[in-house]
């Protein structure tokens, strides 16, 4: 239970209780954080919003010409459709080894947990450069497909929006099971019993007291492999092709390379009102502050 | 007997699904070893020039050492700055707390590209492309929100009690802070450094944007070699990354796994 301030003045200054720094050593202690996430997060990012709108002159040209130019639309949703892909695998790969992970017990829970753990471990950069040492013309699954007799012919692979789902979503996987994970292992072995006793079918007992259940986990790891997909950039960068440009390319050529950066600034402002949007509708899910609210 | 064929039924899917989850990792380590110059699987030979090249190539060591001093530092100026504020927000009599912890989540939320284009935007003028103090700043803030959340949590476990027990036998809040409240709180101050560690010398979206010719982080000169000259450098590199990442974040879960043990215990 947190102590009652003593008598605290109402305007701050000295530590009112033990328990509690005073909030001018509070604001003190956390000055330090403010100064940088302000200096190198909200300035950077607001002047680039800022620009989209205002730079050279007041318009709101560069979002109409998203609107207006079939491409543009064309990388939204295809970006959209990409993390939808993406999220609907990871969660139907997901599921089945949150669920082993949390009913099996001993060396095979921890052989399972170090199969989830190390992949999330590993430099993106690292697992993408696996991807192109799989999927590439000479690769690893070529030759087990040519050897087996499957096909005659090396198959395109890499530089497919196949090779970019399948990359992101072996990256995004961990984000999925770990969510679903911590919320399964907590509902009780007796809920899943007292239904089979009740004449339940294994498969009735799944979907009507697991799977309810399980849905905040599930809501969680949705969320955060969605909002991870929509802004992902190295990974569809190196196994994707001209043909599956996502918004996250998009916007880091037109920075780079075609220097247009109010521009690319518009289109950053989109991407970014629709990651806040799904935060926002679906902030209860997310509970990123569980950090801050443990108890 | 009919669950025991079921539970095998269930293996074999759930086998494949972990065996997808850990083929790219485990792939680059038997490739960094073979003789081929071309990407080659299964690899011919064991030969260790792969590892030899990357260690005597003058690029990638400046890039390796650059990215490494970056980390260094981004791991005590986060660590630093995450714990004072995590001490605040959560211990602390704060004005508009809610949005304090809102805003020092955001960069997680933010996607990195639009971080990465922002940065890259307002340090281009400063003259802080492919500068160290530019990668500490960018780093510092990507990493900050992991310190604040694992030493938030280290302390939400700590009896505060303990502090006021300190004061009262006389020590000031400094004292206390770096007596009682520091110690107790270790082992989530070191998770979180870790994590920054980690945060600054695996980050590879924004690198990839404030590298400049002459600063380059080893994420961003991997980037450009997968890029343009996939040679098998790039599996020697992958393996060592690799194995600095296992090594670290295996430290902190068995940390983790002794303290809740003792906790339990």
């Amino acid at each position: 239970m947190r102590a009652k301030p003593l008598a605290g003045s109402p305007f701050g200054g000295r530590p009112t209780s033990a328990q509690e720094y005073g909030p001018g050593l509070s604001l003190l202690l956390v000055a330090p954080l403010v100064l940088l996430l302000v200096g190198g997060f909200l300035y950077p990012v607001g002047k680039l919003f800022w620009g989209s709108v205002f730079v050279p002159e007041a318009t709101f040209a560069n979002y109409a010409r998203i609107l207006q130019e079939p491409l543009f639309l064309l990388v939204l949703w295809r970006t959209f459709e990409i993390a939808f892909v993406v999220t609907a695998l990871a969660l139907l790969l997901g599921y089945p080894v949150a669920m082993a992970m949390a009913r099996v017990s001993g060396r095979t829970a921890m052989l399972i947990a170090a199969c989830v753990l190390i992949p999330l471990w590993t430099s993106v950069l690292v697992r993408s450069y696996a991807w192109i040492v799989l999927l590439q013309r000479n690769g690893v699954v070529n030759n087990a497909l040519i050897e087996t007799g499957l096909t005659g012919t090396p198959l395109r692979l890499l530089y497919t929006q196949g090779a970019v789902i399948a990359a992101m979503t072996q990256v995004l996987l961990p984000f999925m099971i770990l969510p679903i994970y911590s919320v399964v292992r907590n509902i009780p072995d007796d809920f899943v019993r007292a239904a089979r006793n009740l004449g339940a079918g294994s498969l009735q007992a799944f979907f009507r007291v697991t799977l309810p259940l399980s849905l905040p986990g599930v809501t969680a790891g949705v969320l955060i492999t969605f909002i991870l997909s929509l802004g992902f950039y190295i990974t569809p960068a190196l196994v994707g092709g001209p043909g599956t440009l996502m918004m996250s390319t998009l916007i880091g050529q037109q920075t780079t390379e075609l220097l247009d950066w109010p521009f690319a600034g518009a289109l950053a402002a989109v991407l970014l009102a629709a990651t806040l949007l799904l935060v926002i509708v679906f902030r209860r899910a997310l509970a990123l502050n569980k950090g801050f609210k443990l108890g | 007997m009919a669950s025991n064929t079921a539970a095998l039924l269930a293996a074999v899917p759930i086998g494949l699904i972990l065996f997808f989850l850990l083929l790219p990792t485990l792939i680059v380590i038997p490739m960094s070893v073979g003789t081929s110059p071309y990407i080659e699987f299964p690899p011919l030979g064991l030969t260790f020039k792969w590892y030899k090249a990357y260690f005597s190539d003058p690029d990638w060591m400046a890039a390796t050492w650059f990215s490494l001093r970056i980390a260094v530092a981004t791991t005590f100026t986060a660590t630093v700055i995450g714990t004072l504020a995590a001490v605040a927000l959560i211990r602390g009599r704060l004005p508009a707390k809610e949005y304090l912890q809102a805003l020092t989540l955001a960069p997680l939320i933010v996607p990195h590209i639009v971080i990465a284009v922002s940065l890259y935007l307002f340090f281009a003028p400063l003259g802080l492309v492919g500068n160290f103090y530019g990668f500490v700043i960018a780093h510092s803030m990507l990493a900050v929100p992991y310190v604040v959340i694992t030493v938030s949590a280290a302390l939400q476990r700590f009896d505060p009690n303990l502090e006021l027990a300190a004061l009262n036998c006389g020590a000031t809040r400094l004292q206390a802070f770096f007596h009682i409240v520091l110690p107790n709180i270790r082992p989530g101050v070191a998770a979180g450094a870790v994590f920054a560690f980690l945060a600054s010398f695996d980050e590879a979206t924004v690198a990839f944007f404030i590298s400049g010719t002459e600063g380059k982080t080893i994420t961003r000169k991997m980037f450009e070699d997968i890029d343009f000259n996939l040679t098998p450098v790039i599996a020697a590199v992958s393996t060592v990354l690799t194995l600095v990442s296992l090594v670290l974040m295996s430290t902190i879960e068995i940390a983790r796994r002794r303290s809740d043990h003792d906790r339990l215990g």
